[in-house]
């Protein structure tokens, strides 16, 4: 599992900020081939940073980030999708004035001219609601169908490695579960996921491994399990203190 | 008044606001890539026709391979002016975009007045100085001209707009930078994309107008002034907006000179601008908001 050819994204000592304030602190975290990775912390921790400091939204000020043992720290976020470094951002960032299938066609922008048949018809099977909205303006979808759009819009990239920045936000249940239902079939089919959640009892049940960040830095690492069975996230993240009794 | 002097006031307006809307079209291109005013709009409509004079009188070309010469290099320049001035300027601040507008809008009619001189330069008509009549009004066929290029411009602008990828990526630039990159949209190629529309069509204007009234190296500002307020009127950065501005903004000083007098005609677009940025800021068909998040 630590073996070098099977690492997707190894972030090494990153750190990264807007302006002078400093947001990461030196961050370690590796991502293997074909994993679900769930990073989870608290408002402000820094984990929508990390993302937009992986793909190239900001410039590091100091580590580095590999991608498939290629050097790209820096990166510019076109070059980045390119490579297949796709994230979908928190609060969605749609074309809101364009149409479904409009922000659909610029998810693969980065491939450049080339048939796109199979793609739709992937993406709609994924969220066949999508499907019925093509020629809807995008700002006109419920807050649901828009995160499947965000996720349909980056599926279009055909990225080998999903950041994904809390889908779940502002959707009601029935909502999260299908998004959730749809991260399942992306992870059966062997995509690599960075996933950032609040709801980590929700992520971790949906993921192999996980980090805890706090306060720019990276606090506890472990398995899916061991996090969703340590006492300090328990405490903090999932809001209980014993036993093994299940709410959701 | 009769009919026929109001039609010929109406066709006037329809010139001069054909001419405006190529200039506002200009701007909000900009405007929907950066989020800043280009103030050196105006010049690209000068160099437009004082390039084509030059190519024509000083180089001897025949006239139509003069016509695409001058606007072919405004094109050229506008993006040489985007790379040489604006993107050095990393972080694209819309403010410091706007104030290198401002001094690139000096020195290229410094330079236009140093190569070209100080004195106003003709051009031909581009098929005889003749005029037709319209419903008993004339038009000269020059403005016929004007007309038709606007139109062509506006349609080839439209269809690059909405039916090509390049037009798409703009669009989305548009609506959100970070978005637009992180599909993979290159940017800064937009917006140097969009200083390059911008003076093509601020080219094709002042091409058009020049057999009709000459041109000189100042003749940019004022006509910048009255584009800017058609973008204006009809709302930023939305396209249909600037050529419907450009329109009643010429429709409106020909009323002016019918109704009340010659003399008001260049505060209207003045007035127009205030009245706009009081009263309604998004303009009559509003603007193209940046979305936030
Ligand atoms: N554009 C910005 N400019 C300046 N500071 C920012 C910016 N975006 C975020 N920050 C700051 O960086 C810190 C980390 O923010 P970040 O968005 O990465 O947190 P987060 O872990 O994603 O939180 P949340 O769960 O609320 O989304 C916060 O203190 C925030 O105020
Ligand atoms: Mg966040």
């Amino acid at each position: 599992m630590s073996s070098e050819t099977d690492t997707m994204l190894a972030i090494e000592g990153l750190h990264a900020g807007y302006g002078r304030v400093e947001v990461l602190r030196g961050i370690d975290l590796r991502v293997g081939v074909g994993e679900v990775v769930t990073l989870i912390g608290g408002n402000g921790a820094g984990k929508s940073t990390l993302l937009k400091a992986v793909i190239g939204l900001i410039p590091p000020s100091a580590g580095r980030v590999r991608f498939l043992g290629e050097d790209i720290t820096g990166i510019q976020p076109e070059r980045a999708v390119k490579a297949g470094l796709v994230m979908v951002p928190e609060g969605r960032m749609l074309f809101g004035p364009m149409t479904v299938r409009e922000n659909l066609e610029l998810g693969a922008h980065s491939r450049g001219k080339t048939d796109l048949t199979e793609d739709y018809e992937r993406v709609f099977e994924l969220f066949p609601v999508l499907a019925d909205r093509q020629d809807q303006s995008a700002s006109t979808l419920s807050g649901g169908e828009q995160q499947m759009l965000a996720v349909g819009r980056a599926l279009m990239a055909r990225p080998r490695l999903l950041l994904l920045d809390e889908p779940s936000l502002g959707l009601a249940p029935k909502l999260i579960g299908e998004i959730f239902a749809a991260l399942d079939r992306l992870r059966s089919e062997g995509h690599t996921i960075l996933l950032v959640e609040q709801d980590a009892r929700l992520a971790l049940r949906h993921s192999d491994r996980g980090y805890v960040m706090r306060t720019g830095g990276i606090a506890l690492a472990g398995s899916a399990d061991d996090l969703l069975a340590d006492d300090d996230v328990r405490l903090i993240y999932l809001g209980t203190w014993h036993g093994g009794e299940e709410t959701t | 008044m009769g009919g026929t002097e109001l039609l010929q006031f109406g066709l006037a307006g329809l010139k001069n606001g054909s001419i405006y809307a190529l200039v506002a079209l200009g701007f909000t291109l900009v405007y929907a890539a950066t989020g800043a005013i280009n103030f050196a709009q105006g010049e690209f409509y000068m160099l437009g026709g004082m390039l084509s004079v030059w190519a024509y009188a000083d180089l001897g070309l025949p006239l139509p391979l003069a016509a695409v010469t001058g606007v072919a290099a405004t094109a050229v320049l506008g993006g040489v002016f985007e790379l040489a001035a604006i993107r050095p300027r990393k972080d694209g601040d819309p403010l410091a975009i706007i104030i290198i507008t401002v001094g690139g809008s000096m020195v290229l009619s410094s330079m236009a007045r140093h190569l070209f001189g100080p004195t106003e330069r003709p051009l031909p008509a581009f098929s005889g100085g003749g005029s037709v009549k319209v419903f008993g009004a004339s038009l000269e066929v020059q403005s016929v001209w004007i007309l038709g290029m606007t139109a062509l411009a506006v349609a080839a602008l439209w269809y690059l707009y909405n039916r090509t990828g390049l037009g798409r990526a703009m669009r989305a630039c548009a609506v959100n930078r970070d978005a637009a990159r992180i599909v993979g949209v290159d940017t800064r190629l937009m917006v140097t994309v969009s200083f390059v529309l911008a003076a093509t069509l601020g080219a094709l204007a002042g091409l058009a107008v020049t057999p009709l009234t000459q041109t000189v190296f100042d003749v940019g500002p004022s006509v910048g002034i009255k584009g800017f307020a058609a973008a204006i009127l009809g709302g930023l950065g939305n396209p249909i907006a600037a050529v419907v501005g450009g329109l009643v903004l010429g429709m409106l000083e020909s009323l002016s000179i019918a109704f009340i007098s010659s003399t008001y005609k260049d505060a209207i677009a003045l007035i127009v601008l205030l009245s706009v940025l009081f009263l309604r800021p998004q303009g009559i068909l509003g603007r193209w908001r940046r979305e936030k998040v």
